[in-house]
């Protein structure tokens, strides 16, 4: 496989993961917004914050309101990491990587970004928002069952599969960065409406309110929606379970050398020292100095594949 | 009865049905035609889903566009058909031959059969080709000959395409979709398939491989990138044999061969089939600005390291100039008289033939020697006094950059207009294959249809469409 092919695929699918990736942010902030008393638009900083945008967001806009906001995070073309440019540079990269998907997929990808495309070609309304939304989940979806149920299991979807799990572990990774201190455990104001509110944005912005539940209760509290969202490998979007479906699909592309590639080793020492853990080692660690060092440490496994499988030269 | 001025290929010159189209006709006539309105959509909607768009220049906006499909399809008999191909096969076998012959002992030129300087001085002729030996011996491994019918049994070449032909994606497209379309169209007609160029083109490329190549030869096609108008084709024919759609930055030449990067390090490549012009294909040898090619390929060409479809230069043989040859060409190399006739062509270069160009400019097309897709010529019948007088300052100031042709009558075949059945001028372009083991031609083509009516200009970039071509197997 060529490297730019490898290359595209990654990119690909880190664009398909982060259009859905802000399209549920948007979802989280819009249901906060609208289930609370007092109207402030705090929730749309840390909005911003979690999609990793705010500061070209200020640069562009003077004042964070909820319409700027949304705006920004669905349809700007000036944000990169607007739903509409990444469906945009998903399907460019798709494109380019045409000889590698199957036909249906592509088929997917094309209809996703037309009909993107064209329902986001002007501003959308507060009352067509949910619809929006959730169009655009349902066609990220069929692209990634289309991924599932078509292509061989071979290098190729290997290279899709790692540019999902580096894009979601670094997506769930920085929501906790930024509502950290939510989660931190205190002695007082342990259950208070407001922290409720603030834990309930932290599991819709991974859509894991349901599965917590589950496999939680309802009584649970902070310290079990970090456990959840950090080591829990039943969690489809946690750190844990995103690290080991990495570490697998490099694994995979590893057949037959001998020697393993640099970015195969980063892996594999960050889920020894990382993830491995119980929650109180990581609290005893410090929560935001573990958030910031995976951050760093998935940055870094992504420049490593970059180079170990040639993507550039 | 009142005679049309053109020939159709439905109704002839006289309004009779003609013989391959009466079953289809009989088909038609039972059908709806708000139905027929609403199946037209669904193929639009087909090729946008499956994405059969080009990329057209010096438009930002909607810089993917569809080139509209009309459902009537271009019916040949088969009888028709294997006069035709025949022509081309005739045809292509005395451009090989040319091609090798230029570039090496130049016989034709010594009989005294095409001027010297028709060589020499034209810009396609490529002096790095000179005592180049291609694997295989082949030249053009794809041609597309342009065609176009003025009778029932008239078909005249209006160029030979011979450098890297494009279309041949929608002719297999718009097979697909007649198929997913109209499926009992094709029970009660017996059309010939295409659908096996792919897997031709793929056999008939890893035949022309260099002989130290082995039993599975690498092939990988070589395409400027996503921005090309054609990309679309590119990956489509890359996907369809299942080989690389590589980029120039994607190869380079290692250990004297070429190589691509690939996951593990470079692997090398045995046949490139490359849709990247030969002054953008090696910036060492050629363009050095051009970031589309390989640096070197060239010299490995030379050294039999890897084989180039189509080879680099044979732009010499499609050359406009050197069209008006082609007649004293095939009988040269062949020694057959021509099958397929030439449109009377009038050379600016020759000072007699400008005379008459200029004095008869309205009811003459005038074509760029080297310009293609329909940009930069003059259809005189059709052009106002001011684009007129226009040439004619050109061709007074460069006249060996011209030629002219009388405008032909183009047959029509009809389209499915909103008021229904109406004529339309068409081409045609079948699709040769050309490597050791033989030649094929592909029974069918892209038939390019002017939208537009009375319009004789079919190409894509100028609003023309496509049809589903048909070969009837009798």
């Amino acid at each position: 496989m060529l490297g730019k092919t490898a290359n595209g695929l990654f990119w690909m699918y880190r664009y398909l993961e982060r259009a859905e990736n802000t399209a549920r942010l948007i979802e989280a902030g819009q249901r906060i917004a609208l289930t609370r008393l007092e109207a402030r638009d705090e929730e749309w900083i840390s909005v911003l914050q979690s999609a990793g945008v705010l500061d070209a967001f200020r640069a562009e806009n003077e004042a964070v309101t909820k319409e700027a906001a949304i705006d920004w995070l669905l349809r700007s073309r000036a944000n990169t990491s607007s739903v509409l440019s990444c469906v945009e540079a998903a399907r460019q990269n798709a494109r380019m990587v045409r000889t590698a998907l199957t036909g249906e997929v592509w088929e997917a990808i094309n209809a996703t970004y037309m009909r993107t495309r064209s329902t986001l070609a002007r501003k959308v309304s507060e009352r067509d928002l949910p619809k929006v939304l959730g169009a655009i989940r349902q066609h990220t979806a069929l692209v990634r069952g289309m991924t599932h149920g078509t292509m061989l299991r071979n290098e190729i979807y290997d290279f899709a599969r790692i540019g999902t799990f580096l894009e979601r572990a670094d997506n769930t990774a920085r929501i906790l960065d930024v509502k950290y201190y939510v989660l931190l455990p205190t002695a007082s104001a342990v259950g208070t409406s407001l922290d409720n509110v603030q834990w309930e944005t932290i599991l819709r912005s991974v859509s894991a309110r349901g599965g917590f539940r589950m496999a939680y209760g309802a009584g649970a509290g902070p310290a079990e929606i970090t456990e959840f969202l950090i080591l829990d490998k039943r969690m489809p979007r946690s750190l844990a379970f995103c690290v080991d479906k990495l570490h697998c699909n490099l694994r995979y592309l590893h057949k037959g050398k001998r020697k393993p590639l640099p970015s195969l080793r980063q892996v594999d020492q960050l889920e020894r020292m990382y993830l491995v853990h119980e929650i109180g080692a990581v609290f005893e660690f410090g929560l935001h100095e573990f958030i910031q060092q995976m951050l760093t440490q998935l940055a870094g496994i992504a420049r490593q594949i970059e180079i170990d499988f040639r993507f550039y030269e | 009865m009142s005679e049309t001025p053109y020939f159709d290929e439905m109704w002839g010159h006289d309004e009779t049905l003609r013989q391959p189209y009466q079953q289809f006709h009989d088909w038609l006539h039972r059908e709806n035609p708000a139905d027929l309105r609403a199946k037209q959509r669904e193929a639009e909607e087909l090729f946008r889903l499956t994405g059969i768009t080009f990329n057209v220049y010096g438009r930002t906006e909607a810089e993917e566009r569809l080139i509209p499909f009309d459902i009537i399809p271009r019916i040949i008999s088969g009888a028709e058909w294997t006069k035709l191909s025949r022509g081309i096969e005739q045809r292509v076998r005395a451009i090989n031959a040319f091609l090798h012959d230029i570039y090496h002992r130049q016989e034709i030129i010594r009989a005294g059969r095409i001027p010297k300087e028709m060589i020499s001085r034209n810009e396609a002729f490529l002096p790095h080709m000179i005592g180049v030996e291609p694997p295989g011996g082949i030249y053009t491994h794809i041609v597309g000959i342009d065609l176009v019918r003025t009778g029932p049994g008239d078909f005249y070449v209006l160029e030979d395409n011979a450098r890297t032909p494009s279309g041949v994606s929608y002719m297999l497209e718009n097979r697909e979709t007649m198929l997913q379309m109209f499926p009992e169209l094709f029970s009660q007609n017996r059309v010939q398939p295409v659908q096996n160029y792919p897997t031709d083109l793929c056999r008939s490329l890893a035949a022309s491989a260099p002989t130290g190549a082995g039993s599975q030869p690498v092939v990988a096609v070589l395409t400027p990138g996503i921005y090309n108008s054609a990309y679309f084709e590119h990956a489509f024919l890359a996907d369809q044999m299942g080989v690389e759609l590589v980029e120039g930055h994607d190869l380079r030449v290692v250990d004297g061969r070429v190589a691509m990067r690939t996951t593990q390090g470079y692997k090398p490549v045995d046949v490139l089939y490359r849709r990247v012009d030969d002054d953008f294909l090696d910036p060492m040898n050629f363009n050095p600005d051009s970031q589309l090619g390989v640096p070197g390929i060239m010299d490995v060409y030379r050294a039999g390291g890897i084989t180039i479809a189509n080879a680099p230069g044979t732009g010499i043989a499609d050359d406009k100039a050197i069209y008006s040859y082609m007649p004293e060409i095939v009988e040269f190399y062949t020694g057959e008289r021509p099958l397929l006739q030439n449109v009377p062509t009038w050379r600016c270069s020759d000072r007699d033939d400008l005379a008459h160009v200029l004095e008869n400019l309205s009811d003459l097309v005038v074509k760029e020697v080297h310009g293609s897709g329909g940009y930069g010529m003059l259809i005189g019948p059709t052009a106002t006094k001011a684009e007129i007088a226009g040439f004619r300052k050109k061709l007074k100031a460069r006249p060996a950059n011209y030629i002219a042709q009388p405008t032909l009558s183009l047959s029509t075949v009809p389209i499915f207009s909103r008021q229904g059945l109406a004529p339309r001028h068409v081409d045609l372009r079948p699709f040769v294959l050309v490597s050791p083991e033989g030649i094929r031609v592909t029974p069918g083509g892209l038939t390019r249809v002017a939208l537009k009516k009375g319009s004789l200009v079919v190409n894509s970039s100028q609003g023309g469409g496509t049809k589903d071509t048909w070969v009837l197997g009798d």
